[in-house]
């Protein structure tokens, strides 16, 4: 059975069909074509699909699609404006805190969610913030490094 | 009960490629008709950065800016045929074949712009900001998109070129059992400063400094993350990761991410590192690469620094706080060795 769900993705209107039990990934990137949050265990415990559901970060993996109607959900896809990149996309690129770059939306949603409600965070409220991602790659060093930079950033605009 | 500290120094000799029947990359460069070059490999960028560096050593090699290059890894259908991205061979095979590329398609281009301009190509040089002139008369010019689009549309011809970079099979001598399999070597050397709770038997790494000879480090910064994030996974080796549970059986083996121990980010080690450059002789711009050894020498180095601190020699990874307790166990108490002059 196919329902009707309606919500705002990234600040425009979505429209689509779910199946009943389909997961908010799932719609996202195959209802939305919004490929930007990632598929990495399905299971809720690598973070790479995180989004933001009313501005608190989610493992869309774990959401049931039908449990978003008339709410508003963020992913990467919608954090530049235009050709203006978000701070935290600025302050990963000069921060080389990507390296194959699987786990980055999933890393750029939870510290937008951190940062929209604690400007300046602390070192480890930034460890904590990203506690549900996992990287391969880079040893998290440097993703903390690129977030507290987007926070002294957005501070100084 | 105590915390004890703890030193270990591992050193690294790594080569760069293999040597199973020849260790061949290949790569392609051909010019759009607007003056951008295309690269194309059949080798993947998984994260370790052979799109960046490819880009960086073609722009070099054709005198044009870096922007108007372009890497394009996603097929080994429709690439050429390229051993693959493994045995920390990226920089050096695929940008030897990337430059022996680039270089055909840089006397292409020469001649198209000579063509142009009415002189011979010798007499031509670029200037990497997209400009082809003639030697000591920057005057006497044209860009490199309009002798692309001449190229293809008034002369009929291609900006192109191919390149391949082979290191042979190396025969073994059958008297001296000596071969030579691979060409160049990558040196490292790393200690690790870590603490071990004799009562717990938990091992805190708390230091990483190491100093890594990689030939030239083409994009410094890229080198120095890779290495960053290299030792990140060497200390998850050492330390946590096993998909091989010694204990009690297999069945107990993990299944997914939330049983399959890694640090995490509350984890991360300071790491301090000095990239020492001494470019290789034939190697692409002198860089050989980091590759694997980013990982190899934390986990010697931490069983080191494990023995130093309580005297327990653990022999198979990973060093897990039960393998740490027995083995202080079994020594009648923990044994700090101490350190000389410490
Ligand atoms: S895919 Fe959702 S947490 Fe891994
Ligand atoms: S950059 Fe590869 S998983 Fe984080």
């Amino acid at each position: 059975m196919k329902s009707p769900v309606t919500f705002t993705l990234n600040g425009s209107e979505s429209a689509v069909f779910v199946d009943s039990g389909a997961n908010l990934l799932d719609v996202l990137r195959r209802g939305c074509g919004d490929l930007s949050p990632k598929y990495g265990c399905g299971q809720g415990s690598c973070g790479a699909c995180t989004v933001l559901i009313d501005g608190e970060p989610h493992v869309s993996c774990l959401v049931l699609a039908e449990t978003v109607a008339g709410r508003s959900v963020e992913t990467t896809g919608g954090l530049a404006s235009g050709p203006d990149l978000h701070p935290l996309q600025r302050a990963f690129i000069d921060g080389f805190a990507a390296q194959c770059g699987y786990c980055t939306p999933g890393m750029l949603m939870a510290a937008k969610a951190l940062l929209d409600r604690n400007p300046s965070p602390t070192r480890s409220e930034v460890e904590e913030a990203i506690s549900g991602n996992l990287c391969r790659c880079t040893g998290y060093e440097p993703i903390i490094d690129a977030i507290l930079e987007a926070a002294k950033q957005r501070g100084a605009a | 009960m105590a915390i004890h500290h703890g030193r270990g120094f591992a050193c690294i000799n790594y080569p760069i490629g293999m040597n199973l029947g020849g260790d061949p990359s290949q790569a392609l460069v051909h010019s759009t008709p607007d003056g951008k070059f295309k690269v194309t490999l059949s080798s993947i960028d998984l994260g370790q950065g052979i799109k960046s560096v490819g880009r960086q050593l073609a722009a070099e090699t054709l005198g044009v800016p870096v922007e108007d290059v372009f890497v394009d890894t996603a097929d080994s259908d429709t690439g050429p045929h390229d051993m693959g991205s493994f045995a920390s061979r990226g920089t050096h095979r695929m940008g030897n074949a990337i430059i022996r590329a680039a270089t055909e398609a840089r006397a292409q281009l020469l001649e198209a712009a000579a063509e142009e301009l009415e002189v011979d190509a010798p007499d031509l040089v670029t200037d990497g900001r997209g400009n082809i002139h003639v030697k000591g008369a920057p005057s006497r010019s044209v860009t490199v998109e309009a002798t692309a689009t001449a190229a293809q549309f008034n002369q009929g011809r291609t900006l192109a070129g191919r390149g391949i970079f082979l290191v042979p099979l190396s025969e073994v001598d059958s008297d001296t059992g000596e071969m030579t399999p691979v060409s160049s070597f990558a040196h490292a050397a790393l200690i690790i400063d870590l603490t071990v709770d004799d009562e717990t038997g938990e091992v805190e790494v708390q230091h990483i400094n190491s100093a890594y000879e990689v030939g030239r480090a083409l994009n410094p910064r890229l080198v120095e993350q890779q290495l960053i994030g290299g030792a990140w996974m060497g200390v998850s080796h050492a330390l946590y990761e096993t998909t091989e549970p010694y204990y009690p059986d297999r069945s107990h083996g993990p299944i997914d991410f939330n049983h399959y121990l890694q640090p995490g980010p509350g984890d991360a080690v300071p790491h301090h590192i000095s990239v020492l450059e001494r470019p290789a002789p034939d190697a692409p711009f002198g860089g050989k690469g980091p590759g694997e050894m980013c990982a190899n020498p934390v986990l010697p180095a931490i069983a080191n620094a494990v023995f130093n601190a309580v005297g327990v020699e653990c022999d198979s990874l990973p060093i897990t706080p039960e393998k740490v307790l027995r083995g202080i166990r079994a020594n009648g108490g923990a044994r700090p060795q101490g350190r000389p002059g410490a």
